[in-house]
């Protein structure tokens, strides 16, 4: 696939490079709001059409805009378009505005969105950047939507809004449901299991296609550099030649002991 | 003399006889008598939820690992001691599903997905507590004890003062709660037992305990009960009723989520009796042992990389 081509940045921000399995981005709303599937979706279109504005005008300024002060400019645009979102969705939709609570006017500080303009939509055209929005707000949709739809449909025995599952009342035989999910400590043990579900797909999928998968040694290597707790100090990963080493200059000594004697 | 040499292999060089099976199989046996008298004073169904939640933890350790393919170490007795710990933690009248569902989260979730026996973060049978406690907190505070729902000693003690509660039968263990905690003298039966046989020591149940009722005296006049400083009836209620012997014996005392070295488990002792202390006193509900040891559990890695030890032959004088 060409890079920068309408498609490719679509394809890039609802797979590839999704905002919430992959690149781990904006994760308070993500945790915050995803009681629900209709929650996540009005929270990722909310923030869709944000960032879709917000990369076509940054896009567009990109050439006005000096380096030095982006941040603050970068800020100023997205702060607009929020409160424009702000003020439809409580005029049309006030149940979602209230739902979604403090969560509409934090979409100035998501970092998806100051992450794209400052790594994407400040660097290339209005129209690939355009559509680098659609691609990033439609992954963030479907990531929220994905996770709303598993916390309301296993804490609450409902999906969108409908009681799919029969609840267990007096007498009855039903669904009880695991309120966890739709409290915080569920929103991280959905995030994490459909995060470790999509790993495991793209894993298969890369496998099919022949591409070299890191070895098993390689991951571990990784895993080790990034922790950094000692300094690689432990080495428990590198079964190199160090240990031996070690071991050589205590029989040396061992040998040297020996031979003063 | 060329084909001379040592190797040195890497630690542990001295080994116990005792091995993980065999602490497990003893801390198995010590809930015995915990167990046994809540059979005892509850009926069937406590019987019932205690085989549930043992089989159904070693099934999902078994299933998992099989899935896994991973060395399955179900005859190791720790998943076992694990259904059993969060048995004894359930009240007698929740459905047995629950007990069931606890216990796949607390292999499956607590356990197993961070690796397995000694990697686990926190408790898996108080994980699962807490799970439970949060997702159905009607069925596990329902406490029904002779046909009658009423509160435990600890909540009439948070309702309406001392006067409401019974001393003797709190340490006895003739009071509604979960299956495990009521009976005092059952549990210490099985304390001493763990003791006399080495698996556990004094410091961490001691300093918690000891932490606890400095606190609960001190503070006691500040929370809901109105006592006075160092109420000797209080004292003795507060620890005969709810979890803390069960907690403090069994649960904070558990090898991979304590401490190792000696001065951290003091301060874990310590953390655990301050913070079940606040939870009882101050906070919601009158019950707060797990939250404290999961919350005390977390602490853990910390403690032991903050509190040092010189190495023998390190720092003396030049």
């Amino acid at each position: 696939m060409r890079e920068n081509t309408p498609s490719e940045r679509l394809f890039n921000g609802i797979v590839k490079e999704n905002p919430t399995f992959v690149l781990m981005l904006g994760m308070c709303p993500t945790l915050a709001v995803t009681t629900s599937a209709i929650n996540g979706i009005g929270m990722g279109l909310s923030t869709t059409v944000v960032l879709v504005l917000s990369n076509m005008l940054i896009s567009m300024l990109r050439k006005i805009i000096p380096d030095s002060v982006r941040m603050p400019a970068f800020i100023v645009v997205v702060a607009s378009f929020v409160t424009m979102v702000q003020f439809l969705l409580q005029g049309f939709v006030p149940s979602l505005y209230n739902a979604l609570g403090i969560y509409i006017p934090l979409i100035v500080v998501n970092c998806i969105i100051l992450g794209r303009a400052e790594s994407y939509a400040s660097k290339f055209p209005v129209i690939p950047s355009i559509f680098d929005g659609i691609g990033m707000g439609l992954g963030f949709t479907v990531g929220l939507t994905c996770i709303g739809i598993v916390r309301e449909l296993v804490g609450s025995g409902k999906a969108f809004g409908a009681q799919i599952i029969p609840l267990a009342g007096e007498g009855k035989v039903g669904y009880t449901p695991i309120t966890i999910f739709i409290l915080a400590p569920g929103a991280f043990l959905v995030l994490a299991c459909l995060v470790a579900l999509q790993n495991k797909i793209k894993a298969n999928v890369a496998r099919k296609k022949g591409a070299a998968v890191p070895s098993k040694a390689d991951r571990d290597e990784e895993a080790c550099a990034a922790c950094g707790m000692c300094g690689g100090q432990a080495k428990i990963f590198a079964t190199g030649s160090e240990p031996d080493k070690e071991e050589n200059i205590v029989e040396e000594k061992l040998e040297e002991s020996k031979s003063e004697e | 003399m060329s084909d001379f040499s040592l190797k040195i292999s890497s630690s542990p060089h001295v080994r116990d006889r005792m091995s993980t099976s065999g602490i497990m199989k003893c801390v198995f046996i010590a809930l015995v008598p915990a167990s046994a008298f809540g059979v005892y004073n509850f009926g069937l169904n406590a019987l019932l939820m205690l085989l549930t939640t043992i089989v159904v933890a070693v099934l999902t350790e078994f299933i998992w690992e099989k899935a896994m393919h991973k060395k399955v170490t179900i005859g190791d007795f720790s998943a076992a001691v694990t259904g059993l710990l969060l048995g004894l933690n359930m009240p007698p009248t929740a459905p047995l599903w629950m007990g069931g569902l606890g216990s796949i989260f607390a292999i499956l979730v607590v356990k197993q997905l961070f690796g397995g026996l000694g990697q686990n973060f926190m408790n898996p049978a108080l994980g699962a507590r807490c799970f439970l406690m949060i997702s159905f907190t009607g069925p596990m505070t329902t406490f029904i004890y002779n046909g009658v729902t009423g509160a435990t000693p600890l909540a009439d003690i948070k309702a309406g003062g001392l006067s409401t509660v019974d001393t003797m039968s709190m340490f006895l263990g003739k009071i509604p709660g979960t299956i495990g905690e009521t009976s005092v003298i059952a549990i210490m039966l099985g304390a001493i037992f763990l003791i006399l046989m080495g698996i556990i020591d004094l410091r961490i149940p001691g300093t918690y305990i000891v932490t606890f009722v400095i606190f609960i005296g001190i503070f006691g006049q500040f929370s809901s009960a109105k006592v006075g400083l160092f109420d000797p009836q209080y004292i003795t209620a507060e620890l005969c009723g709810g979890g803390i012997m069960l907690g403090a014996w069994f649960m904070a005392t558990d090898y991979v989520t304590a401490p190792i070295k000696p001065r951290a488990q003091i301060v874990y002792g310590v953390i655990l009796g301050i913070l079940t202390g606040l939870f009882r006193l101050f906070g919601g509900s009158a019950e707060g042992v797990s939250y404290a040891i999961i919350i005390s559990n977390l602490f853990v890695p910390l403690l032991d990389k903050w509190i040092k030890y010189k190495p023998f032959g390190k720092g003396g004088e030049k």
